[in-house]
């Protein structure tokens, strides 16, 4: 219990943190949002109007304590360039993403497992020299790369799914995982090479270890030994990888949701950041940063759940 | 007939292109109650020898001949299966390491029971009780609380324990200890020294211990092996050979012996 508060208050810090770096270095970042907005018709007496307005002449302290306090009371501000509560803007888009990230992470674990299971039983066959090439060579292949050949071979061969034609999970919930379920599987892919060959790795490293012999030497068959000894110690260092892959995976939607036309948060980031627009900047940094620090802390219980060892 | 016969075992390990001997016609044969000793310096073939009685010697590479006939059965040429029958039920082992011969995940009861579990049909209760009652019977304080327990909340010598119940829960006939107090410290390798000489009594478990240390067989043992890079040196009851050993090698071990204030 107290190391659940411990964990939970380390989780709130790091989360002020973050909030202080988000929007400290989008403050010192050259080019004047003012300016931005204005354009051409910018004139010096309009910019300095502008950004009075906009508060923006007011000291940074002054104006991240005012932002922190909307923010705790659910108000990201508005959008300089839509001139809309950010809130109202990013509400769908934070559902997309979040959407499209959790199917990824169940793609990855879901495959990855029994994969990586098989190729450490199996780990002298001629199937698994297969499978550890075919391995090598999706490792290496980028998510928006992926992202391309899914598009080509399911979209457009097998026509699993049309191109472009995403349809919001307000709309149609099962249709928009359809949709999802691809661009999902281009973020998954290298992961799943990842986690299969780390798994068996690990697995195959403890097989050597001493208690693998105590195991055996009860009368435990190879099978028993795998699943009863073997496999647990095994998943360890997984959880631990699982931890950063799904803050990677999170981020990782950003890039190929541009290649999948998926309206999520990576779509309006782009946009935001080049239109110097910095509520929303700030305010989608800011999510993703809760989206990593809150799988992290899951993945954390985890493997306390997993290995009592873990003292914190 | 013996409980135990080892005849000319020979375990040669292949390598690309050189073939090792790694224990070479390793002849002896235990009672039941025998408490038989193997000493060697490190390197000798002690380990190898009792793996490979054990049958707990699978690997590709490694070659074994000669008979091992345990109750009328050569382990060598049994199916697997049968083997695995044999295996923590008529033999068991303690190992050098009691930290890394426990698995780090799983707690101490668990472990304790799992020959009972794999082949007994008694129920969780029961096999808690049998597990309790092992644990309490070496010697362990507050046994409940050790069955609850991980392998890494009890100190060294707890968790040689601890093996030393997982291995005779199921009451095996022959007990394989391979170095079993040499991780611990001298106080307490005595205390599982005495422990081991009262299971023999006891039961009539028969022992075979290993250990590098001459003086801690002959406290224990009523015969002992000498062996020197895989090769039996010299064999035969410890009162004799360690007051008229034969062998050159023999002599230095006795040699090497610190004098203890009470003479040896
Ligand atoms: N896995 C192995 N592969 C090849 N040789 C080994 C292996 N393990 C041990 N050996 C060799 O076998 C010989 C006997 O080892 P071992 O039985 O462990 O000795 P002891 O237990 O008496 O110290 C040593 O020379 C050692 O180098
Ligand atoms: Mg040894």
């Amino acid at each position: 219990m107290k190391y659940v508060i411990k964990k939970l208050l380390t989780t709130l810090i790091t989360l002020f943190a973050v909030s202080a770096l988000v929007f400290f270095s989008f403050s010192v970042i050259p080019g004047n949002p003012a300016v931005s907005r204005l354009g051409t018709e910018a004139t010096p007496e309009k910019i300095e109007k502008l950004t009075h307005e906009m508060g923006l002449d007011r000291p940074l302290p002054e104006r991240y304590g005012e932002w922190v306090l909307n923010i705790l009371h659910g108000d990201f501000g508005k959008s300089y360039s839509y001139n809309q509560k950010v809130t109202s803007l990013l509400s769908e888009k934070i559902g997309t993403t979040l959407i499209l990230s959790v199917i990824a992470i169940i793609l990855t674990v879901a495959v990855a497992f029994p994969l990586g299971i098989y190729t450490a039983r199996k780990s002298d066959s001629k199937l698994d020299v297969v499978l550890t090439s075919l391995n090598q060579l999706i490792m290496a292949i980028p998510s928006f790369f992926s992202g391309i050949l899914i598009t080509l071979l399911f979209g457009f061969v097998f026509k699993l799914f049309t191109p472009g034609a995403y349809v919001s999970y307000k709309v149609n919930f099962l249709r928009c995982v359809g949709y999802l379920f691809f661009p999902a599987l281009a973020i998954a892919l290298p992961k799943i090479s990842m986690v299969v060959k780390l798994l068996k790795d690990t697995a195959l490293k403890e097989a050597n270890k001493d208690y693998v012999v105590t195991a055996y030497s009860r009368g435990n068959a190879t099978r028993a030994v795998f699943y009863k000894h073997v496999l647990k110690n095994a998943m360890i260092p997984v959880i631990t990888f699982l931890g950063m892959t799904f803050a990677d995976i999170i981020a990782g939607s950003i890039i190929v949701e541009q290649v999948f036309s998926v309206p999520g948060l990576g779509r309006i980031l782009l946009t935001s950041i080049s239109g110097r627009d910095y509520p929303m900047v700030q305010a989608i940094i800011l999510l993703l940063s809760v989206f990593v620090v809150i799988s992290n802390l899951a993945v954390d219980f985890m493997y306390r759940a997993f290995d009592k060892r873990i003292r914190v | 007939m013996s409980m135990l016969k080892v005849e000319d075992l020979c375990i040669k390990v292949h390598d690309r292109k050189t073939t090792d001997t790694l224990v070479q016609d390793v002849d002896f044969e235990m009672n039941k109650g025998d408490i038989m000793g193997i000493v060697g310096e490190s390197g000798s073939g002690k380990t190898m020898t009792a793996l490979a009685i054990a049958g707990l010697l699978s690997r590709h590479d490694m070659e074994k001949s000669g008979h091992i006939i345990f109750e009328g059965i050569n382990l060598l040429d049994i199916k697997r299966n049968v083997l695995r029958k044999i295996q923590g039920n008529e033999i068991s082992m303690v190992f050098q390491e009691p930290l890394n011969s426990l698995n780090p995940l799983k707690k101490v009861g668990w472990q304790v029971e799992e020959s009972l579990r794999i082949h007994t049909s008694m129920d969780k209760n029961e096999m808690r009780d049998r597990a309790i009652e092992a644990l309490r019977d070496v010697e362990l304080q507050n046994p409940e609380a050790v069955y609850e327990s991980y392998p890494h909340e009890l100190s060294g010598g707890m968790r040689q324990r601890a093996m030393i119940a997982a291995a005779m829960i199921i009451q095996p006939k022959l007990l394989i200890c391979d170095e079993p107090t040499t991780a611990l410290d001298v106080t307490i390798q005595a205390q599982i020294v005495e422990l081991l000489k009262r299971i023999n009594r006891e039961r009539q478990t028969a022992i075979l211990f290993i250990s590098h240390d001459l003086s801690l067989v002959n406290t224990l043992c009523e015969r002992v092996i000498v062996m020197q890079h895989g090769l039996v040196k010299e064999s035969g009851l410890c009162d004799d050979i360690f007051n008229n050993p034969q062998d050159e090698y023999t002599k230095k071990l006795i040699a090497a012996i610190p004098k203890s204030p009470f003479g040896i």
